[in-house]
């Protein structure tokens, strides 16, 4: 149906690593020699996505210093939920899953537009084709930087990245064999997830002694909701933007008709006319794109990240509670001169558990905070400056057009 | 209203416009309709309009003159002057449209923003209607018109209630005159006639085209004010609860800027709509005035035919006559020869007449049309121009603030 890979698509994809998604994400994490994982390579078919992950480590645990493999989308699903499962990691804040590739609305745009070749003219039916693939082009490029920002914030993790199925993963050059989870498993899924949120109340209703955790509790619960907002907001906001860019689109077509057709010294006039909207629409539709990568998609990040942090409170909090439980058990059975032993062996692994998770959990919340400060910063200064140049754009071709059309009355 | 600026501007340009025109020693005429008012109550309720006319011309009693007039007197007004002057070829301005919808919202008394803005778009409307029919030097001299804009009182115009019976039959005769065309082949002996028309056909099609488009964008537009103004918020909640207190700030500031956007988004939308799109409606119906006023031509071409054929009958008839001894009905039939001869050099004349006329009008109105959208254009760009100028200020305000965040 639609290939976009091989030289032509990796090069494009070069192309666009001076200002690469994941930097603008991560922003302190610097390219460390021992570990470099990438996306070098991605085959969009008709209902999947083939991602060719390439790593370079100089670490002993690799065969060789310079590998790659073939993974979809499902087995980064595996990968995060392996992290998600694993009771070792539970004071870490889990890299959110990428999202699934979606191209489903751009896939049916460009049905609708295929479908309605006949009532168009060619040059009207070749520009929007060329829209259209353009928009599936930058639909695929964000699917990929979402799978490598995931895979770098692995990397980057000094515990996580010591991950045996992480190294599974990048090395194992045979199919994982995680493709998709069944019916079932999807249902267990759905209950554990109302289960938790039901247990998120609870957990979250119970004031903390420790200060900084309550405060975090606060804030990430608010933070999140608001995140939320602001996202499918911006989201919308942008929507219109696109719409508008492309009846800008319609009218320069149908005023560069009219300049060929008119009979009158308006002929010039319409044909410069469309020259200009030309111009700025392609301006305004990148103002969009723009705002989608810089704002939208920062937004929509930090929506993940921030339930990502929302979990790992809540595992906190599961972890307190079994704790109080254990302090309460370890009561009883000495009351009773009961079982005191294993009573204290289980108090005594509540404990540890629960201030070692305490423990990384202040780390990492501290670094979220690190992250998401600088994210915005470069992100809001980069979405200005773009705005500014743009802006500059559009009004220098604006004026230069007023120029030649008030000079020639 | 702040939303209407836009529009005041644009035809205070357009008034000037009209003071430039180099065919006459002073065209001083200025026209305004404007204090909308709403009188009586429920279905029966109307708008009424203050029309104040400014002028140095002598054809006028006074040199300022302020009259109250509703929607119906100024469809009055057209169909008079349609009835007058469109069969010898003239182009006579189309009035604005009716429009049930939009009028029973505001009889029933709603005072929501849409009814607001039907009233106001009606308002605009009205006043270009007069301003181009004064425009056109023999309806400016035209004793309706003349009544139209001094008159204090004015005879309530019967045939323009929108379901009337007047209105029924009159679109009853449009059918019946669009039958009658497509039976006469008219021998085109001028090409310039069959050239203009198929130009104003084509016209026709690509503004329609562009209208639509317009209307897209000023839709799209409104959309995208709403949004920015619904993210604005919902950017301000978000730096309410980021506990950075830096990049809270920031937050908020970039809030303020999306919510002065989205007031810029807005007043862009309404000149992308009283400038260009209701320009493009007014033109869309001026065109079909311009086809009505060639069908006229055609009419009277049939009609000079007609006569011909009625000629040549009653001169066969007379033929007759010679050999049968009637000598009234000979002279009867004399008579009528000598009357028809007299209907063709009319129709004839008529004929000749309606071509020169057109190709006057045509010659004017193209004029028009080139300086109108030459101006328009002009002002649209330059309110584009407005509206990059303060993003570029607003987006320089808010970068050293998305900087300082540390």
């Amino acid at each position: 149906f639609f290939k976009l890979s091989g030289p032509a698509f990796s090069s494009q994809l070069k192309v666009c690593r001076d200002k690469p998604f994941f930097l603008s994400m991560n922003v302190d994490l610097q390219t460390d020699a021992t570990l470099q994982v990438d996306i070098s390579d991605a085959l969009s078919e008709r209902d999947k996505v083939k991602f060719t992950v390439h790593t370079k480590s100089t670490l002993p645990n690799f065969k060789q210093n310079e590998f790659s493999v073939v993974r979809q989308h499902e087995e980064f699903i595996w990968l995060h939920d392996s992290f998600v499962e694993n009771e070792e990691y539970a004071g870490y804040i889990i890299p959110p899953a990428p999202p699934r590739p979606d191209f489903d609305a751009s896939r049916e745009k460009l049905q609708k537009l295929g479908e309605g070749e006949g009532s168009m003219t060619k040059e009207e039916f070749t520009k929007m084709k060329q829209e259209l693939e353009a928009e599936y082009l930058a639909i695929f490029k964000k699917t990929v930087a979402m799978h490598e920002v995931f895979l770098c914030r692995v990397a980057a993790h000094p515990v996580l990245r010591k991950d045996l199925n992480f190294h599974v993963f990048l090395e194992y050059n045979q199919d994982l064999s995680v493709r998709g989870k069944n019916k079932k498993e999807k249902l267990e899924d759905f209950f554990k997830n109302v289960v938790k949120s039901a247990d998120g109340v609870l957990v979250a209703g119970v004031k903390d002694v420790d200060d900084f955790f309550e405060h975090e509790k606060t804030f990430l619960l608010e933070y999140h909701n608001r995140v939320k907002d602001s996202s499918a907001k911006s989201d919308r906001m942008i929507r219109s933007h696109k719409s508008a860019a492309d009846d800008i689109n319609r009218i320069a077509s149908t005023l560069y008709t009219l300049g060929t057709q008119d009979s009158t010294d308006l002929c010039k006039f319409f044909l410069k006319v469309s020259e200009l909207f030309e111009k700025t629409r392609k301006i305004e539709a990148r103002v969009a794109a723009d705002e989608d990568l810089k704002l939208a998609d920062l937004l929509k990040y930090y929506l993940r990240e921030s339930q990502a942090a929302k979990d790992l409170l809540y595992r906190r909090g599961r972890a307190l509670v079994d704790y109080e439980n254990a302090n309460k058990a370890l009561d009883k059975a000495r009351a009773k001169n009961k079982d005191v032993l294993q009573a204290e062996t289980t108090q005594q692994v509540c404990c540890q558990k629960f201030e070692k998770i305490s423990e990384s959990a202040k780390q990492e919340l501290i670094d979220f905070k690190t992250r998401r400060v600088a994210a915005f910063r470069k992100n809001l200064v980069e979405l200005a400056e773009l705005e500014l140049k743009h802006a500059k754009g559009n009004l220098q071709l604006l004026q230069s057009c007023l120029g030649v059309l008030k000079g020639d009355t | 209203m702040p939303h209407f600026r836009q529009n005041r501007l644009c035809l205070r340009e357009y008034f000037n416009m009209f003071n430039e025109e180099e065919n006459r020693d002073t065209f001083d005429i200025q026209i305004s309709v404007s204090d909308p008012e709403k009188v009586g109550d429920g279905m029966n309720a109307y708008m009424v309009y203050k029309v104040l006319t400014k002028t140095s011309l002598s054809i006028f009693s006074r040199d300022e003159v302020c009259v109250k007039r509703r929607f119906s007197d100024f469809l009055g007004l057209h169909s008079k002057l349609a009835s007058k002057y469109m069969h010898m070829g003239y182009i006579v301005p189309p009035a604005p449209e009716k429009s049930i919808v939009g009028m029973t919202k505001v009889k029933v008394g709603k005072e929501d923003l849409s009814s607001v803005e039907f009233v106001e778009k009606r308002r605009s409307a009205l006043e270009r209607y007069l301003l181009r029919t004064v425009k056109h030097p023999a309806l400016l001299k035209d004793p309706d018109v003349l009544q139209f804009l001094e008159s204090s009182e004015l005879p309530r115009a019967v045939s323009t209630q929108a379901l009337s019976g007047a209105g029924i039959l009159r679109m009853v005769n449009k059918a019946a005159d669009a039958v009658n065309k497509m039976t006469i082949k008219m021998n085109e002996s001028d090409a310039w006639f069959e050239e203009k028309q198929q130009q104003f056909e084509n016209l026709d099609v690509q503004l329609r085209k562009l209208h639509a488009s317009v209307e897209s964008l000023v839709c799209h537009r409104k959309e995208l004010s709403v949004n920015t103004a619904s993210f604005a918020k919902s950017a301000a909640m978000l730096g309410n609860s980021e506990d950075h207190t830096a990049l809270s700030r920031a937050l908020s500031q970039l809030a303020e800027v999306e919510e002065k956007i989205d007031q810029l988004h807005q007043d862009q939308a309404c000149a992308d709509f009283y400038l260009i799109s209701e320009l493009l409606g007014d033109y869309v119906r001026l065109i079909t005035a311009v086809k009505g006023v060639f069908d006229q031509r055609m009419k009277t071409w049939a009609k000079c035919q007609d006569a011909q054929v009625m000629l040549q009958r009653k001169r066969e008839a007379e033929a007759k006559l010679q050999h049968a001894n009637k000598p009234d009905k000979l002279q009867q039939a004399k008579d009528e020869i000598r009357e028809w001869e007299g209907k063709v050099q009319q129709g004839e004349r008529d004929f000749e007449q309606i071509s020169k006329n057109i190709r006057r009008e045509v010659g004017r109105f193209e004029k028009d049309r080139v300086k109108d959208f030459r101006v328009v254009i002009i002002k649209y760009l330059e309110s584009l121009v407005h509206t990059q100028q303060q993003m570029i200020k607003y987006w320089e305000a808010f970068l050293p603030e998305a900087k300082a965040i540390a």
